[in-house]
């Protein structure tokens, strides 16, 4: 196969890109895309080109470092597929592909391909720990555990913080991510004694990094490489409600600082 | 106060503010809280739209009354000032509804707005080519449906609700909404333009009803789908029980009776 890429160039985080095409000769539809571009940076590399940077690591679709747009589809035209595992066979010869840098002003380029999605660590973090006893394997029927809650904590926990989500998100909202994290541990018992506090401490997070709120396009849903679903945003909801609405003798309706989600960054 | 909560000191995160330094009107206060996050600020517009959408199903649902002739749609339009005599005075629900109604809709604004705002500042720079895999254009069109609407709503009330546009002086009559209705939508023009934003409110509500459920978490994914039907049917059920007013008046079935 030969393909034609139009790919988004950026040296760095304070310089404007641009979009430079570049031909690929020799493709194998058994190559996955990453590889077709290892192989186009190896002609690059010979020609003393500067590389094209993109994330990866386990290419296995487990890790969540790589991801940018193909055509304008996050991760590319595969449902339920990382761009690691993406495969080649999905395009024709003579396909012409945009590559394009997810694009969010929580998530500031980096270089080329590459974005700084430290605003998803700052989400975690802000989740603090649960309090589950750890050592010694604790006894299998200590906690029952409804089947319900764990088939809902596992599709929860297959986030793998790709960012395509807020990419695809016509509001680059980081809705679906941070539902999908509190879905992970609201919905298990191990998670309910610090429940109410992480929801708040979280939420506050996610809208301090200024991404968008959700208009329920769906797009997250659509976009999201481990079929994470929109449902999880109604729970998120939910979830919010509950902690704040709810009496608590600590002052857990002060974490929402004011203005914090209006602060345009 | 000093109370700090264990996940605070794992992470290091700040303790509340101390009393005194700027924590904004009432911290501490729940719903205000709430309103300071963007999920608040969704759940406003949820809940207002509630409000708005039982007001325009029922609205659209007397409005059909005047299919039942003159006199019982003026009967009706009286009924809306003397219901709850006499436990309470003479158009004072109806008031209480008015101000509801208004308030709603102020909220809903304000929240849109404000949403705006953080959504348009979140993606500075879009893309170069962008794919649409799942949302309808109804949902990317809200803003300006919504501005249409609201633009709607003052003609509105200032032309069938205070007579003070689109009626020369002494036509509005006071008493009976019969003929404010027939006169006031004979005109082309104004016909057309309630069909429009009627039009508006039938793709505001196609993704509106069902956002709402979502927002409000009524909806999982078995049953997202019909609850997606759902809304559209009721939006179009609402659009078409709407225009039979204006269309009627046009092909002059509810003609003057005078
Ligand atoms: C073809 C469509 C419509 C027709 C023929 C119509 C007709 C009327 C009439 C005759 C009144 C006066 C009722 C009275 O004084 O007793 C009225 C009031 C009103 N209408 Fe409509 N309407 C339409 C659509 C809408 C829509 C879509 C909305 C909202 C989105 C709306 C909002 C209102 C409001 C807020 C009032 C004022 C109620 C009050 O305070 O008395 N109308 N309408
Ligand atoms: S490289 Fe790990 S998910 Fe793609």
């Amino acid at each position: 196969m030969n393909l034609t890429l139009r790919i988004w160039r950026q040296k760095g985080a304070n310089t404007p890109g641009e979009f430079v095409t570049y031909p690929v000769h020799n493709v194998s539809p058994d190559m996955s895309f990453l590889e077709m571009l290892d192989v186009l940076n190896e002609e690059l590399i010979v020609r003393g080109e500067e590389p094209v940077s993109f994330e990866h690591d386990c290419r296995e679709g487990i890790c969540g470092s790589c991801g940018f747009l193909i055509d304008g589809m996050t991760h590319g035209p595969r449902r339920g597929t990382t761009v690691c595992q993406l495969h080649m066979r999905s395009f024709q010869d003579g396909d012409e592909l945009t590559l394009e840098p997810w694009r969010a002003s929580a998530f500031p380029v980096l270089k080329d391909l590459i974005v700084d999605r430290s605003a998803f660590d700052r989400i975690i973090q802000s989740g603090g720990f649960i309090s589950a006893p750890t050592g010694s394997a604790p006894e299998a029927n200590a906690i029952l555990v409804p089947k319900e809650s764990s088939d809902t904590a596992f599709d929860a926990a297959a986030c793998i913080a790709c960012g395509a989500c807020v990419a695809a998100c016509p509001n680059a909202s980081a809705m679906l991510f941070t539902s999908a994290k509190l879905t992970h541990l609201n919905v298990l018992p191990q998670g309910q004694p610090e429940r109410d506090e992480r929801t708040v401490n979280m939420v506050a997070a996610m809208d301090r990094e200024g991404f968008g709120s959700c208009t329920n396009h769906a797009e997250c849903e659509a976009a999201c490489p481990k079929l994470i679903p929109l449902e999880f945003i109604a729970r998120m909801n939910r979830y919010v409600y509950r902690a704040l609405l709810r009496p608590h003798r600590h002052p857990l309706a002060e974490r929402i600082a004011p203005g914090a989600p209006s602060r345009a960054r | 106060m000093t109370q700090q909560f264990i996940s605070d000191r794992a992470v290091g995160l700040k303790a509340p503010a101390p009393a005194g330094k700027s924590r904004g009107v009432w911290p501490g206060n729940p719903v205000v809280a709430l309103w300071r996050t963007t999920i608040g600020k969704k759940a406003v517009m949820a809940v207002t739209g509630v409000i708005l959408v039982g007001f325009v199903i029922a609205h659209m649902a007397g409005n059909l009354k005047i299919f039942l002739g003159e006199k019982a749609f003026n009967e009706y339009a009286l009924f809306l000032r003397t219901v709850g005599e006499p436990l309470v005075p003479y158009s004072v629900l109806l008031w209480i509804a008015r101000v509801v109604l208004l308030a709603s809709a102020l909220l809903h604004i304000w929240a849109a707005v404000e949403l705006t705002r953080i959504n348009w500042a979140a993606r500075p720079r879009s893309y170069a080519v962008k794919r649409s895999l799942a949302t309808t254009a109804a949902a990317l069109t809200m803003r300006y449906s919504g501005v249409l609407l609201a633009v709607f709503i003052v003609y509105h009330l200032l032309h069938l609700t205070l007579g003070a546009v689109g009626f020369s002086s002494g036509a509005f009559s006071h008493e009976s909404v019969y003929h404010n209705v027939v006169t006031g939508l004979s005109g082309w023009f104004v016909s057309i333009f309630y069909i429009l934003a009627m039009g508006g409110l039938c793709l505001h509500l196609d993704h509106g009803i069902w956002s709402m459920l979502q927002t409000l978490d009524l909806n999982t994914n078995r049953i997202s789908r019909r609850l997606r039907l759902l809304s559209r049917v009721v939006a179009f059920l609402v659009f078409l029980g709407f225009i039979a007013v204006p269309i009627a008046v046009l092909a002059g079935w509810l003609g003057p009776k005078e």
